[in-house]
């Protein structure tokens, strides 16, 4: 075997710098890039000022960036330890809002920490892959085919996607599971057993609709015939298509958006904020944003692919999955593809606490990136 | 190593297949952006500029209506209102409770303000008092710091100068209407005001004019963020009245107290001088609102001030009806000027005896004489030999009993009664009564307006209208030129007679209205008197000596005199009816010819060549 593979040198120096180095600068790019969209999307929807989205947003991407990498540079191993501890530490969060949260809009997410709303869901997430990811780092293939080996980590998804459930979250709960089934698929879960799960699930759905809130029917209601209550539900759908077909081609330029700026959009700096930015760029702007988006998916699934360990794979595509999801819901809620649910377009949409868990995400998967070649107990590669 | 490789190539297709399956999710979300934004777009775009803009009107100043010498009749004044805003003050309440110390707010007020507060967006003002005087507002604008959300501002009213004396003339306005709403969105407009009666409202729409539009851009809850297009509204016209404003109000203090009625026309083209009537009311009352009481007042008076009695008052013609029965017996010739007709003082027909209003009777009566005598029983003769039917036609001739071309709404078009007439009413023509409608009683029932056109007719022998347009707009409409008026195809020698009649009626010894003789040196007016009975006087009455003005009010005679001037080359025709006021020679002649005299002096319609009908009488 020749040397000069260069999969088959284990760069294994960790050095800080040697860790700093392996940092995936262009990825760090991209994701500056769509902070950048941000800001100007959060300028224009103040109505042509910093104040009071687009400064502090891009106040807090330099926090977030300076977190990732500062997370980038913990031991992937470290981390892959700290799994199970986390994962603990976020059903107890979740437990603690359900009990004592605060209530906002029919529904108990929020815990507030220092002054910010923090949703313990979105930690939740994370710690879920880490947990996932820990589990089937040792999972050989033919332990995957054992369906009893399976049952732990079900439980382990289904337990905090129930209680996201119960607060009730129906968008962040479907995006929890899809997260987590994403890591099962990549563990090397069995097709039938995938294909089973789906069937099961598209086969209770009309149940699972009769226990939904009131308002999570009315949302679904409303998305099947947004003109059916024009100034009540659909009112929010009905507008950001106008906003979004207005702005055709082209758009209507940069601040120039009327939908936006004589508020017929609602919650513009947040959930609709995509809509803002396809109303005032047009299609073609609208493509770019989503292209970016893209190009991180791309590049969080190379950093999966490139990585030697199970468990840093694992995480990649657990984290990936869960910046595609925000993004994905986000902008086919905006279109109407989907019921509405408040799911922030990640580090476009205003929002601190949001902001920050995307970029402890993506610091856990610079760790793994960074670490892609680290030694790692029996979960390593053998080639 | 085998299982790992498995592994780890089990990964690769499936991070590989997860990462396709996202990409491919992205795809179909851009297919569809495609679809809203490109596709549909169109669309959406209309959707998106409906939302934003909101399209306002802006009511335009109404035209005003002018006198002919251009005085200002009807015309708008400023109008200074209190506005409420909601989201300026904290307690809207606290605020109204503080106004209402300064300007007086009825409960019912109050509880409309708090009604529509609750029913409108926060920041749309409210109306809280109209047509604040000048004090008013000084005194809220120093109060300013108490009354948060107050705020002044200034609108138009209608304002009639002369209030009274040209009330049945010039109309009123007053807020339109469910009916009106449909065909004109202007309507809509708060404040906005609509013809209801007289000029204003037959010229309604040219005093309108055309709203004219905003376009503002408004945000989702409706407060405007900018104008961005206005469009003029086209002002209101002004109407010329061919009243002279002057002339109106004399002629006004001329009838004094008398519930009487007066027109004065051009002779020559039918234009309305003057149209007095008496009692009459302030138009500007209806703008604001009319109170219970002032409407109960206007409507239990007898003399009834809110009826135009030179339009629409209707009163048997009397005497002032012969001319018009001495020209239907020349044109059917069944009788000639010369012819004399023995008066006895009474006139026996079958059964019947039709008294001459003199006891004893003018012995014989020619044409001529018998207009200056008024000879009842010449008439009844003349009226019994022509039959009603052609009396009919000829009092159309005349504008008597047809529809006249005069604008002013509830204009009455009165009666001349035919036998067709008769038999619509299921009863057969009696003679007796072609014999009482050679007197002008009976059935006859006539306009002041109409006796006036009869008048000027027979002065010009032109089919003139009464009118009451001169221009619109400075431009002078058809009608105002004696050509525009056809010749009415009499033989001149019945003009002549009927004219020569009522010269000597005022101006020969002997005549029935000497009262009404001008002093005015050189100028003479012709005329004829008339006095109709209320109530039938029966024989034991008249045989008592009976005195009409021992009667109640109410059941007096109505006095009319109908008359032109100058008598050789007439310019101006016109009518005076005091209702009860007993006998045309008395009550009505005298005023004719002060209120001529006025005409003459101040000689409005202006005119130096005039059309020469006769010599001098003499």
């Amino acid at each position: 075997m020749a040397v000069t593979d260069r999969r088959l040198i284990r760069e294994t120096n960790f050095g800080l710098t040697g860790k700093l180095f392996r940092i995936s600068w262009i990825y760090t790019l991209l994701l500056c890039a769509l902070a950048s969209v941000g800001y100007v999307a959060l300028y224009s929807a103040a109505g042509g000022s910093p104040e009071p989205y687009a400064a502090r947003h891009i106040l807090r991407f330099a926090f977030g960036l300076g977190l990732m990498l500062c997370i980038a540079m913990v031991d992937i191993r470290f981390i892959a330890r700290l799994a199970w501890p986390t994962y603990a530490l976020g059903v107890a969060l979740l437990v603690l809002v359900l009990r004592m949260g605060h209530v906002g809009k029919g529904a108990q997410r929020w815990i507030e920490l220092g002054g910010t709303q923090w949703q313990p869901s979105e930690f939740m997430k994370i710690a879920l892959v880490l947990a996932l990811a820990s589990w089937f780092h040792r999972a050989s293939w033919e332990r995957m085919g054992n369906p009893l080996f399976l049952i732990p980590p079900a439980i382990a998804t289904l337990v905090p996607v129930a209680l996201i459930l119960k607060e009730p979250n129906l968008g962040t709960a479907v995006i929890t599971a899809v997260v987590g089934g994403a890591v099962f698929l990549a563990a090397g879960m069995r097709w039938w057993k995938v294909i089973l799960i789906v069937a099961a699930i598209g086969g209770g759905l009309p149940m699972a609709y009769n226990h939904l809130h009131d308002y999570q029917r009315a949302r679904i209601d409303t998305f099947m015939n947004p003109e059916s209550d024009p100034l009540g539900a659909g009112y929010n759908i009905i507008q950001s298509k106008i906003a979004l077909g207005s702005g055709g081609m082209w758009g209507k330029g940069f601040l120039q958006g009327t939908q936006g700026k004589l508020n017929f959009l609602p919650e513009k700096q947040t959930d609709f904020i995509f809509t803002m930015l396809a109303e005032e760029f047009g299609l073609v702007g609208s493509l770019a944003v989503m292209g970016l988006l893209c190009l991180i998916v791309i590049g969080g699934t190379i950093i999966a692919l490139r990585c030697r360990h199970q468990f840093g794979r694992l995480v990649a595509v657990g984290i990936t999955t869960n910046f595609f999801m925000y993004a994905f819901v986000n902008i086919a809620m905006v279109m109407g593809a989907i019921p509405v649910g408040g799911v922030p377009l990640p580090l476009v949409s205003h929002g601190g606490s949001a902001m920050i868990m995307v970029m402890i995400g993506m610091g856990l998967l610079m760790s793994v990136h960074v670490h892609r070649d680290a030694e790692f107990g029996d979960g390593r590669d053998e080639i | 190593m085998k299982r790992e490789t498995t592994r780890t190539d089990v990964f690769t297709r499936r991070a590989l297949m997860i990462g396709g399956v996202q990409l491919a999710a992205m795809g179909v979300l851009a297919a569809k952006l495609y679809q809203v934004q490109v596709v549909e777009g169109e669309r959406y775009a209309t959707l998106a500029e409906s939302n934003r803009i909101s399209a306002r009107l802006i009511a335009p100043p109404r035209g005003r209506l002018l006198d002919r010498t251009g005085t200002v009749i009807g015309g708008n004044r400023l109008n200074w209102r209190a506005l409420l805003v909601a989201e300026q003050t904290e307690d809207a309440s606290v605020t109204l409770d503080n106004l209402s110390r300064i300007v007086p707010i009825a409960d019912h007020e109050r509880a409309r303000i708090e009604r529509e507060v609750r029913r409108h967006r926060r920041f749309i003002p409210i109306m809280v008092r109209e047509f604040l005087t000048w004090e008013d507002m000084a005194r809220i604008e120093v109060n300013a710091p108490d009354l948060p959300g107050i705020l002044v501002d200034v609108g138009t009213t209608r304002q009639y100068p002369f209030g009274p004396a040209l009330a049945h003339v010039v109309g009123y306005v007053a807020p339109p209407a469910e009916a009106d709403m449909a065909d004109d969105p202007m309507m809509a407009l708060p404040g906005i005001r609509v013809g209801r009666a007289g000029m204003e409202k037959v010229h309604d729409r040219v005093l309108r004019g055309r709203a004219g539009a905003v376009q503002l851009e408004v945000n989702a809850v409706g407060r405007v963020i900018r104008e961005l297009d206005r469009q003029e509204g086209t002002q209101g016209q002004d109407v010329t009245l061919t009243i002279d404003n002057e002339l109106q109000k004399s002629v006004q203090a001329r009838l004094g107290d008398e519930s009487a009625s007066t027109v004065v026309l051009d002779a020559r083209n039918g234009e309305v001088m003057a149209m007095v009537t008496n009692p009459s009311f302030d138009p500007s009352v209806f703008n604001s609102g009319v109170s219970q009481a002032q409407w109960v007042a206007w409507t239990s008076n007898r003399r009834a001030p809110l009826i135009n009695k030179a339009a629409a008052g209707l009163y048997a013609p009397g005497s002032t009806y012969k001319m018009v029965v001495a020209m239907a017996g020349l044109e059917a010739k069944v009788i000639s000027p010369g012819e004399t007709i023995s008066c006895p003082g009474y006139l026996d027909f079958g059964d019947r005896r039709f008294h001459c209003w003199s006891k004893y009777g003018h012995g014989g009566m020619d044409m001529r004489a018998a207009l200056k005598n008024s000879c009842d029983v010449y008439f009844y003769e003349v009226a019994r030999r022509v039959g009603i039917d052609r009396l009919a036609a000829m009092s159309n001739r005349f504008g008597l009993g047809v529809k006249l071309d005069f604008e002013l709404p509830g204009t009455r078009t009165g009666l001349v009664p035919t036998r067709a007439w008769r038999a619509g009413q299921g009863k057969a023509w009696n003679i007796g009564d072609t014999i009482v409608s050679g007197i002008g009683q009976g059935y006859l029932q006539l306009t002041p307006v109409s006796l006036a056109t009869m008048a000027a007719r027979i002065a010009t022998g032109r089919a003139v209208q009464p009118h009451l347009t001169r221009a619109i707009n400075n431009v002078v409409q058809p009608g105002s030129k004696a050509e525009d008026w056809p010749n009415m195809g009499l033989q001149e020698r019945g003009l002549q007679i009927a004219r020569q009649g009522m010269w000597a009626v005022v101006n020969e010894g002997g005549g029935t209205a000497p009262l009404a003789r001008l002093s005015i040196p050189g100028v003479q007016m012709a005329g004829k008197t008339g006095s109709v009975q209320v109530r039938n006087v029966t024989r034991e009455q008249r045989e008592r000596g009976f005195k009409s003005e021992n009667l109640p009010w109410e059941f007096r005679p109505h006095a009319l005199f109908v008359a032109y001037a100058p008598y050789d080359s007439p310019r101006y025709a016109l009518a005076v009816v005091v209702e009860h006021g007993n006998a045309g020679a008395q009550a009505a002649a005298p005023l004719a010819r002060d209120i001529m005299t006025d005409v003459l002096n101040r000689d409005p319609a202006g005119r130096r060549e005039t059309q020469r009908v006769a010599d001098k009488g003499s």
